[in-house]
């Protein structure tokens, strides 16, 4: 299908022109200002996407929407953007996100407004850009920049121990990105002089030169997913970061690195791919069985959401590397709804954080004398983490499963202790903190969610549960490419 | 026997400096102390008239003069045009700073502008003798510059320090450069080149001659093993100076070791190849490592400096045109780097108050939201981060290196930039996460703000716009090879 009209560049740049516009509004003096300007600019990031899906041709295998221009000469490397089935849902969850996070923050941040939404504003533009490149050098600038809105947010409106989680998020991810990047500069020589990312697709390449690329790439993705054992700074940076940071971080960025395994390891290197699956296997099955029993033990309400994320992301990892087509359009499943129930948690968690200041689940119990809509809003999304069937978590969990079962009995096995882990840390942590007598004077005083909390909430509702009883708009769009993708890695490169 | 005169006009931008600063200092003398301006003033005209000789002598053959011992190519013109503007801008961001701290006199003008000569020497040179006294020129008066402040025993002694590491490095260099006069039976570049190609009967005396050279050329470049003097010296010496020691000499020096390296010895690149990447991994790895342990930001920087030397020698390991033309660009984005950093160094600066660590930049971001927003910009340069120019500066090198082979050498360098990304945020740390120590307003002139900006922004429009700047380097290495 033709589409003449630059409509990626708009969706990726509509965003970042808001945030300089709410960075120009500076002093906390035009605060409001700045809140309102970042809410129009979210909402129509969000509006300009929607053409995206009402215009997207399912049955198609080539990239949509694309557009290529001569960004530097000098290294071959152009501004080339298109989208397929797997980045154009990811493109619409991120613009989904973006207005709600503004929305979150509106009463809670009072310091350096301006900055805050600004930052979101440009991270989701950036993020835009890294799920629409086409070429490789520019989803390395893109990729590489969403640090930077990141490491500032983190930094600057985190909790106590901020500079540390920030420093740590930063350095971690830099690591497994300057490799990659040697990666990209290895292909670009072999290809003979391009950064096109369908170009690698087609290119050759050797069986040595493939381990070694899909380690780089691995140890890129692997930090972003996060898979175990470098996981540990999503833990410290969810902790610390203020609530949309959190959501944006779950929601959002821990997707790239899905993201990056479907466009760069399996159809790049296939041969590496299939060799080291095994291992790719057991480090997600790792992450869902020992990452759950971790959550379970955490007294730290972001904490344990974060080592669900983990456990979470597991299951997508696991996904990928199955090459069958349930386990990949289960994990995509998986990606889409994790970024709303992930978000949804973390916002239940800012609701309470901003009335007692705690995230200790210590510090409450029998939340829901006080706060009965929260309690059942918190409700949902804690039965949807704990994948109930009816709610999206459970799609994305059931399909990788199936998946697995095909692969190996054992593996199925594993996998879906998550349904009973999940149900325990989550059920639990819910059970502590809303159930029960009122244990202390603090909780006496709550009240119950604003109206905005509440329009945030039910939004979020309303796609887990439409995700959970419908998923076949999302399932159909990715349909055709993700088959295309499949047989394209069950060939051999070698 | 006739004497036939030189042609002068190549030199022309030369002799208009010679002239120049004799005007400045004799100026200097006439002027009272209130009129101090003037010889800034006078300085920034020279620069000017300069830049437009060499812009009228612009052209992409090689004209030789002075029987062969000068030559005015592209390469000359481009580095030269790029020196003129860093001086410029270095004086432009001092004169608040020197004149706070009595430095505002004419020695300052008339030696900036006598390195500056030895620098254009350098850049021009097409003989070892000339590349010698370039180089002469331009250390003297840096030594002296340095000692400028005489009453400080921290600058006295960076001087001194300088000055005798210095010396040895000439030292080594001449005696590098008379072992290849040995075996070549020339001084002039083209024809040790020729000889070279020719084959020489005295191969050991030649090699041993290189690896001289070479040490030389690591002192200059303050490239590890040799760099013990660098970290002494952005810390002894006053901030204005700093900064220009810091930046307008690396364009010298890049043309320096184009001019001895590869298009004298560029026929021994297999043996200078090896050596290079024994300095470049070593520069990376002290540089990078010993700078986490400073809290000095001169000294930080004077680390980080050693390893973005580093970072350059690694452009030329490929020795080829790919690889020098990435090298170029790095220098350039290096030197923008280096400019905007210390100039927000003496922006923090008061009368009375030096900004001498990492600390004075906390909370700088609720002080002056702006400049703590063009001091990001700067460090994610330094640490290669994209869109910012720095990554770009990197690519092109690391492109190089894998092209060559060395792909092992790359991974080297990403890691040890890794370790290098942990000091630069250290000071967006300080400048975004904690609370500042002082309410003093930062109000530079007006041409200070002006330049800060415009230098923090280049640093972001072109590295998304890189593609002028690449061509630059590509067209000036192309035409002189």
């Amino acid at each position: 299908m033709s589409f003449d009209f630059p409509l990626l560049s708009l969706i990726i740049w509509l965003p970042i022109v808001f945030g300089v516009a709410v960075f120009a509004t500076g002093h906390d003096r035009n605060a409001q200002l700045a809140r309102y300007i970042s809410l129009a600019g979210s909402i129509l990031g969000f509006l300009v996407a929607l053409p995206l899906f009402v215009h997207f041709d399912a049955a198609a295998s080539a990239m949509q929407f694309v557009e290529k221009h001569v960004w530097f000469e000098r290294f071959n490397v152009n501004y080339h953007v298109g989208v397929d089935g797997i980045s154009m849902p990811l493109i619409l969850l991120n613009c989904f996100i973006t207005p709600l996070v503004v929305i979150a923050g509106w009463e809670v941040i009072k310091e350096r407004v301006s900055q805050y939404m600004g930052a979101f504003l440009i991270m989701s533009g950036i993020v835009n850009g890294v799920f629409a490149s086409l070429d490789a050098m520019l989803f390395y600038v893109f990729w590489e920049a969403s640090l930077i809105p990141m490491f500032l947010i983190i930094g600057i409106w985190g909790g106590p121990n901020r500079v540390y989680a920030a420093i740590k998020f930063f350095l971690y991810t830099l690591l497994g990105s300057l490799l990659m990047l040697i990666a990209f500069i290895y292909l670009y020589q072999k290809s003979g002089g391009s950064f096109s990312i369908q170009d690698y697709h087609q290119l050759a390449i050797p069986f040595t030169p493939q381990i070694l690329i899909f380690i780089a790439f691995l140890l890129a993705f692997a930090v972003k997913v996060p898979m175990w054992p470098v996981h540990t700074w999503l833990p410290d940076a969810h902790v610390e970061a203020p609530t949309g940071g959190s959501v944006v971080l779950a929601a959002i960025l821990l997707k790239l690195g899905g993201y990056g395994f479907l466009r760069f390891s399996l159809p790049i290197v296939p041969d590496a791919s299939h060799y080291l699956a095994d291992m790719m296997i057991v480090l997600s099955l790792i992450a869902v069985v020992y990452i759950g029993l971790v959550a379970i033990m955490q007294v730290d309400m972001k904490k344990l959401i974060a080592y669900s994320s983990v456990a979470h992301m597991g299951f997508v990892t696991l996904g990928f590397f199955l090459f069958d087509a349930y386990g990949v359009e289960g994990a995509m499943v998986q990606m889409v709804s994790h970024g709303f129930i992930s978000g949804a948690m973390f916002l239940c968690v800012g609701v309470l954080y901003d009335r007692l200041h705690s995230r200790q689940i210590a510090d409450y119990g029998g939340v829901v004398n006080k706060m009965p809509a929260f309690a059942a809003f918190f409700m949902l999304f804690a039965m949807a983490n704990a994948g109930l069937p009816g709610t999206s978590g459970f799609v994305g969990e059931f399909m990788v499963i199936m998946g697995t079962m095909k692969v190996s009995f054992w593996y199925a096995f594993l996998a879906a202790l998550t349904l009973i882990l999940g149900a325990a840390y989550t059920l639990w942590m819910y059970k502590r903190v809303v159930f029960g007598q009122i244990t202390n004077a603090a909780v006496e005083e709550l009240n119950d969610i604003s109206k905005r909390e509440f329009v945030l909430l039910a939004i979020l509702a309303m796609m887990v549960l439409w995700l959970g009883v419908y998923p076949y708009p999302l399932t159909d769009v990715m349909h055709t490419t993700i088959d295309q993708l499949l047989i394209h890695v069950n060939n051999s490169k070698l | 026997m006739s004497f036939i005169p030189p042609d002068f006009a190549p030199a022309s931008s030369e002799i208009f400096m010679l002239i120049m600063v004799c005007v400045v200092m004799l100026a200097d003398l006439t002027i009272g102390k209130s009129k101090r301006y003037v010889a800034y003033l006078l300085t920034q005209i020279t620069l000017l008239g300069c830049a437009v000789l060499t812009f009228k002598s612009f052209s992409d053959e090689a004209v030789l003069t002075f029987s062969g011992m000068f030559v005015d190519d592209s390469l000359a013109d481009i580095l030269k045009l790029m020196t003129y503007g860093t001086v410029s801008a270095v004086l432009i961001y001092s004169y608040t700073y020197i004149s706070e701290r009595d430095m505002l006199r004419g020695e300052f003008f008339s030696l900036v502008l006598f390195a500056t000569l030895g620098m254009m020497v350098m850049i021009s040179a097409s003989h070892f003798l000339t590349l010698y006294i370039g180089l002469e020129i331009l250390s003297l008066s840096l030594y002296a510059l340095v000692a400028l402040r005489r009453d400080s025993t921290e600058a006295t002694e960076a001087a001194m320090k300088f000055f005798v590491l210095g010396a040895l490095a000439s030292g080594f260099l001449l005696y590098g450069m008379s072992m290849v006069y040995g075996a070549t039976g020339s001084l002039q570049i083209t024809e040790v080149a020729k000889a070279i190609q020719d084959g020489v009967n005295a191969k050991q005396v030649l090699v041993v001659g290189l690896v001289f050279i070479v040490a030389g050329i690591s002192f200059k470049l303050s490239a590890a093993p040799f760099h013990m003097w660098a970290p002494d010296v952005y810390q002894g010496a006053p901030t204005a100076v700093t900064l220009f020691i810091g930046s307008a000499p690396k364009f010298a020096a890049f043309g320096f070791v184009m001019r001895l390296l590869v298009e004298g010895l560029g026929n021994m690149s297999s043996d200078w190849q090896g050596i290079l990447v024994i300095l470049a991994v070593m520069s990376m790895a002290i540089g990078n490592i010993a700078a986490i342990a400073q809290t000095n930001i001169k000294r930080m920087l004077a680390y980080s400096t050693i390893s973005h030397m580093g970072f350059l020698l690694l452009g030329f390991i490929s020795a080829d045109a790919n690889g020098y033309s990435s090298s170029l660009f790095y220098v350039i984005a290096y030197v923008l780097m280096t400019l905007g950093t210390f100039a927000m160094i003496m922006l923090l600066c008061r009368s009375g108050f030096e900004a001498e660590n990492i600390s004075d930049f906390k909370g700088l971001s609720k002080r002056n939201p702006w400049y703590a927003f063009i001091t990001l910009l700067l460090m994610f340069s330094l640490a290669g981060i994209p869109p910012m120019i720095g990554f770009y500066a990197k690519l092109a090198v690391l492109q190089a290196v894998v092209n060559a082979g060395y792909v092992w050498l790359a991974v080297a360098a990403v890691l040890f930039s890794l370790i290098g990304a942990f000091y630069y945020l250290r000071i967006i740390k300080f400048m975004y996460f904690d609370e500042p120590e002082t309410n003093e307003p930062i109000s530079p002139n007006n041409d200070v703000k002006i330049l800060l900006s415009a230098n923090g922004f280049a640093i972001l429009i072109l590295g998304i716009f890189p593609q002028a700047l690449m061509g630059i380097s590509l067209y000036a290495i192309q035409n002189s090879m």
